[in-house]
Formats: C-alpha cells, sequence, structure tokens
C-alpha cells in the first residue's frame, strides 16, 4: 500500500493495566501502530506478550475492573474508539471491525444454529430482514467454502470440524463487510494440513474483498506466508516492526533474532543443537524503567536497565512507516 | 550385562498394535462398534533411537503412545520391551517392569498434583518402587533436579510457583527418577512457547545422551520432529502411512499424505513461502469409528485410484529402511494379497533386521 493513504486504523499510546493483588500488570505499554487500507499486519509474540491484550483493548473486549485502557487513542476513520460510549462501540465491533477467535469451539454458541449465527450481525448492524439474511448468510458461507452452503445454515456448530467452525466465524467476521478484520492465532487450534487450508482461504477473501487484516499469531512461518508487514511484540511492547521481508531478511532486535534461530527449519541444514532464549518472559509488575528483554539479552548493556528504549527508525523513514526498533543496543550498531 | 558383541536387537518392538474404544448407543447401552483408535501399527525402535511419530490430532499417535506403556488394555498385538510382551503381563509382573518405561505429558499444568511439593512429586516414584530411606531418596532427588536444570532451593515449593518449561523440567525429572530405559513423550513442548521450546529440547537430547536413553517422540510439529528424531513415523488415521529416516523423509516424503503434511507446515522465510508449491488437500479427516473401506486416506489423495478404494494398503518395505503403506509402491505385491488382506496384515514391518 502507499504511504500517502491515510490508514484505516491509528492507534497511538496505547495503555492497558490490570489491577491485580500482586499489584499492577502493566500489559500494553505504550502501544503505537496503524492499519492502511487492503494491509495484512501480522504480530507476533509470546504467551503474555501482549498482543490479545492489545486487540482486545481496541474494541473494548476486556472485563474492567480488572482491565484499565489507561492512555491512548484509537483512530478507527474519525472516531477515536475509546472516547465512545458503550453503545456507540456495540455498533463498531461487528459491523466495522470483525473478531476471529483462536478457538472455533468455544467462540460458537451451541445451541443455536449456524445460519442463525451468521444472521444475527446481518439483522442487529445491517438492518436487514430475517429473509434478507439469510440469503446473505447463505452467500457468505459458500464464500468462505462450505459446500451446500444453504442446507448447512441449519446445522448447529457440532456438526462441523474444527476447520469448518474457523470458517463459520471468519464468515461471521466478515458479514457486515468490516473495514478491518482483527484474526487472534485464528489457525493455532487447527491441525497443518486444516491450517493450510484456512490460509488459502484468508489469501483468496483477501484479493476479493480487500479489506485490512491484523493477524495475531506466535507462528513465524504463518507470518511468513501471509503478512505484509509485520510487528514483534515483547513484555506489552513493539519491539521491532518492519516489511515482512525486511524482518526475516535483516531482524534488528536481540529477541527477534533469537526467535528466528529458535525455530528448527523443515529445510536446509539440520542444526546439531538448537539455539536457546535463556531464561523467562518478563513479569510486568509495576511501570516498566527498563528494557523488558534486558534479563535473556546477550546484548545488553548499563543503558538497558536503567531506561526503557524508544522506537527508532533504522531506515531514515518515519517510525512505523519502514523499520524500526527499540533497542539500545541496536541504535548504537546502526550510529557506530 | 555386555551385549556389545551381539548383533542390536530393538529396545521396544510393536507388532499388530490395535486399540479400539467400544461404542455404546441404544437405550440398552449395546455395543455397536469401535472408534478404531490404533488399528494394526507395527514397528521397532533401536536402543537409544529416537522414533519422532507425527500425525495430526486424532491420527492416533497419542493412543500409540499410551498404549506401549499399557496405559490402556490393549485390543490385540503384541509391545515387546526390552524382551517381554508388555501386552500380557499380569498387574504384578506389569508393575515390576514400569520402572524401565516412563512418560511424558504434555500439559505439565495437569500432569502435576499442585499439592504436592516438588520434591513430593519427582521423589514418588522411588517411594513406589524402592525401599530407600529419606537420605538416600532425597541424595537421588536433588541429583535428579540438577540434571534437568531446577535449582536445589525448588525442591520444598509447588508446582504453581512455576512456569510452563520449569514445569515441563520437573515432569521430566519425575520420568528419569527410576532410570529408566524407554521414555514415551507425549507432546512434551506443544503447551510451551517458541523460546522455551527449544530448551526443553535441548535438554531431552543431553539427557538422551547422558543415559542412553531411547526416546518415542510424539508431536504435531513437524520441524521439531525433524530436529530430535532418528526416524519419523508418520500416522493417518490409526494406521502408520510411512516410517523413513529422518532425512530421506523430509528430503523426499514418499506417501502422498505424508507429502501433503509436509508441504502444509508453513515456511519461516517470506521469500521461499510465496514460491513454494503446497499441496492443499480437501476437506477433513474421516471418522475413526467408520474408516473407508480401502486405503483410510483415499478419500483426500489427491494420487487415488481404484485399487486404493477397494484394498487397504500394507506397510511394506520400498527402499532400504523406508516403509510406505501405499499402492503407489506396491504393485507388485498388491496382486497377490488381495485375497487375504487380514491375514498380511499382521505382517507389517516397521524395521529391517
Amino acid at each position: 500500500m502507499a504511504d500517502g493513504a491515510a490508514p484505516v486504523l491509528d492507534v497511538r499510546g496505547l495503555k492497558t493495566v490490570f489491577r491485580t493483588r500482586g499489584g499492577e500488570v502493566h500489559a500494553v505499554n505504550s502501544v503505537s501502530f496503524h492499519l492502511n487500507p487492503g494491509e495484512l499486519l501480522g504480530v507476533v509474540g509470546e504467551s503474555g506478550s501482549g498482543k490479545s491484550v492489545t486487540m482486545m483493548s481496541l474494541i473494548g473486549l476486556l472485563p474492567s475492573p480488572p482491565a484499565d485502557v489507561r492512555a491512548g487513542t484509537v483512530m478507527l476513520g474519525d472516531r477515536d474508539l475509546l472516547k465512545i460510549s458503550a453503545d456507540e462501540l456495540r455498533d463498531v465491533r461487528g459491523a466495522k471491525v470483525g473478531f476471529v477467535f483462536q478457538d472455533p469451539m468455544t467462540s460458537l454458541n451451541p445451541v443455536f444454529t449456524v445460519g442463525n449465527q451468521i444472521m444475527e450481525p446481518l439483522i442487529r448492524h445491517m438492518g436487514m430482514t430475517k429473509k434478507q439474511a439469510e440469503v446473505r448468510a447463505a452467500e457468505l458461507l459458500a464464500l468462505v467454502g462450505i459446500p451446500d452452503a444453504a442446507a448447512r445454515l441449519k446445522s448447529y456448530p457440532h456438526q462441523f470440524s474444527g476447520g469448518m467452525r474457523q470458517r463459520v466465524m471468519i464468515a461471521i467476521a466478515l458479514a457486515c463487510d468490516p473495514d478491518v478484520l482483527i484474526a487472534d492465532e485464528p489457525t493455532t487450534a487447527l491441525d497443518v494440513t486444516i491450517q493450510a487450508q484456512i490460509l488459502e482461504l484468508v489469501k483468496d477473501l483477501r484479493q476479493k474483498l480487500g479489506m485490512a487484516i491484523v493477524w495475531i499469531t506466535h507462528d513465524l512461518g504463518v507470518i511468513a506466508g501471509i503478512a505484509d508487514r509485520v510487528m514483534v511484540m515483547y513484555g506489552g511492547q513493539i519491539v521491532e516492526q518492519a516489511p515482512v521481508k525486511d524482518l526475516f531478511a535483516n531482524p534488528q532486535h536481540p529477541y527477534t533474532r533469537a526467535l528466528l534461530k529458535t525455530i528448527p527449519s523443515l529445510t536446509g541444514e539440520r542444526e546439531a543443537r538448537l539455539q536457546v532464549i535463556e531464561g523467562q518472559p518478563p513479569i510486568l509488575i509495576g511501570a516498566p524503567t527498563a528494557c523488558p528483554f534486558r534479563d535473556r539479552c546477550a546484548h545488553a548493556f548499563a543503558r538497558c536497565f536503567v531506561e526503557n528504549p524508544e522506537r527508532r527508525a533504522i531506515d531514515g523513514r518515519e517510525v512505523g512507516k519502514g523499520h524500526d526498533v527499540a533497542c539500545h543496543w541496536a541504535a548504537e550498531a546502526a550510529h557506530a | 550385562m555386555l551385549d556389545i558383541a551381539k548383533p542390536i536387537t530393538p529396545l521396544v518392538q510393536v507388532r499388530g498394535l490395535k486399540m479400539y474404544f467400544p461404542i455404546y448407543s441404544g437405550l440398552l447401552r449395546r455395543h455397536t462398534g469401535d472408534v478404531k483408535a490404533v488399528d494394526g501399527v507395527s514397528f521397532d525402535i533401536m536402543p537409544g533411537e529416537t522414533l519422532g511419530l507425527v500425525g495430526e490430532s486424532g491420527c492416533g499417535k497419542s493412543t500409540v503412545g499410551r498404549a506401549l506403556l499399557r496405559l490402556y488394555e490393549i485390543t490385540d498385538g503384541n509391545v515387546v520391551i526390552n524382551g517381554t510382551d508388555i501386552a500380557t503381563l499380569s498387574p504384578e509382573a506389569l508393575r515390576k517392569t514400569r520402572p524401565q518405561m516412563q512418560m511424558v505429558f504434555q500439559d505439565p499444568q495437569a500432569s502435576l498434583n499442585p499439592r504436592m511439593t516438588l520434591a513430593d512429586i519427582i521423589g514418588e516414584p522411588l517411594n513406589e518402587h524402592t525401599d530407600w530411606d529419606s537420605d538416600r531418596k532425597l541424595a537421588r532427588i536433588y541429583e535428579l533436579m540438577d540434571a534437568v536444570g531446577l535449582n536445589r532451593r525448588f525442591a520444598n515449593r509447588f508446582p504453581h510457583e512455576f512456569s510452563g518449561g520449569q514445569r515441563q523440567r520437573i515432569g521430566i525429572a519425575r520420568a528419569l527418577a527410576l532410570n529408566p530405559r524407554f521414555i514415551v513423550c507425549d507432546e512434551p513442548i506443544a503447551a510451551l512457547d517458541v523460546s522455551i521450546q527449544a530448551q526443553v529440547v535441548n535438554l531431552l537430547e543431553d539427557l538422551q545422551e547422558q543415559f542412553g536413553l531411547t526416546y518415542l517422540f510424539i508431536s504435531h510439529d513437524l520441524s521439531m520432529v525433524r530436529h530430535i528424531a532418528d526416524r519419523v513415523a508418520v500416522m493417518y488415521l490409526g494406521r502408520i502411512a510411512e516410517l523413513s529416516p529422518r532425512d530421506a523423509l523430509y528430503a523426499r516424503p514418499l506417501h502422498p499424505y505424508a507429502e501433503a503434511l509436509l508441504s502444509a507446515v508453513p515456511e519461516p522465510n517470506p521469500a521461499l513461502a510465496r514460491t513454494r508449491q503446497r499441496i492443499i488437500l480437501q476437506g477433513d479427516v474421516p471418522s475413526p469409528a467408520n474408516p473407508p473401506k480401502g486405503c483410510n486416506f483415499c478419500t483426500r489423495c489427491l494420487k487415488v485410484f481404484e485399487l486404493c478404494r477397494q484394498v487397504k494398503p500394507e506397510l511394506i518395505e520400498v527402499e532400504p529402511g523406508r516403509f510406505v503403506a501405499c499402492h503407489l509402491y506396491s504393485d507388485t505385491t498388491a496382486a497377490g494379497s488381495t485375497g487375504t488382506p487380514e491375514a498380511k496384515e499382521h505382517n507389517q514391518q516397521g524395521v529391517s533386521q
């Protein structure tokens, strides 16, 4: 996508804190990113890195308390989703922003038919009659590749396999033709051959419908295959952000580099021993005052323990537009 | 016992293993059918070897692992571990053989008792199978904690105080307590983050070298299996589709399912990922309660032909050390065996000797 086009989603300085008995957990710390029209943005990170919480914060899906979205702006078009009322937000969810969750088993309601669940947003958001919605629902099911769609509308979720349920979830998310589709680990619960089917479907749908997608995953292989741009999250922060080719060809952050090395390859030279990232992910209690990766980083020096690094562009472009990284070591290496 | 001079015999020999789970239905709960989770599986594992067992969920790979240690009463077949047929042992005799075969489970959260301390958990096998005094047990517990990289200071802590990777280390220490020869690792890294997976896999490899362990490594992660296994068995719907040495399998899979499975794994390199030719299988795995009449893979296979829908292919050696159950490779033998498919089924061989 051209840089000139206005982003469909623009998030600035998002902070989400969970209040727990052990103290305040800073799950999302000053996260800024944007999503261009038609773009697929990959979000990579391990469990607890804040990738899901970031996306759920955007559209008010976190229960409060304990969650507290403390700062930031989330511009969808010209509206700030953090400022609008709960009712308005309900109109945004499903209509403007579609969401596909990880587990297709638990995110469909077992007591309603699949058709019923696809028709619900159509009636709620698009003001369709039941008849119109039924026709559209059948179209959607056919679009996501379910054979004999009109008849399958009467089926219940348990009559579908895992891969087909995820197709139904995608149909529901696409029902109202959203501007943004957020997919949170949509293929993690699926087998690889079924995952391959879903990835093909998403590539196909992007060509047909052209919506912008945020794709959350921990699988770098999936990202490599479908994303245009990637952001890597660690300890509630974006530590690196780049176009997908640059990230894999020229990773800057020590965490990204280590992560790429820890996964054994299916092709190429087989390594005698896997590279490891020693230690454990950080506990995010209290506001961060240092780099979250410092204790596991091979390049950490004094500054990393006293100052949380800001994201800096490494290619002279604006942060977020090209390749940027939040790392003192990478910044010094770039200037040296 | 030193048997260096003798030819190496397999530590684990599995022949025609079947594990059916009965289905009861109707008002009278009649036995109306079986879920054929494992339907005639044969293979060998050599001492010190790691056999990878891969396949998608529901293919029966975990059931094989559990049946091998007789955590289930198996329906049919033989499981010979270190010269003893586990399948037919009496309960007391089975108990005596337990120390030599152990298991590491998938979910380190669910497989550790939350009310026992780390020392209790690791020491429990010692309580059951030895008459050591508490000092000797504690010494052994510390030794095991050192071996898996757990700090001795943690001995009196509870499982919830540990991270997923550390919990998996506790599970591994428990499995090692009685000096086993054979360990079934059932998806030991599936529940862990990528950066922690590598730590646990390296630990398993170190321990194998240190204690001369033999592993059955069950996983759905094909790239990790490529790293750890010497030979790999690919399962589909309760049967082995292909069993080959690692490098041969990954370089040139013979069975159409193995080929499709490998091509479906996402490639973590954008340049390669976008040019690679993928095989996208259509549809889903059939139900193991009602498998197809012929080859179990015939409903999704891209190279299917008429014979595949009629006759189940046997696992035969098509190249030295490579075993494939596919009619594409069994043209000559298939013609002779069509009359007696049942009789041949038990002759599946897992390894050349």
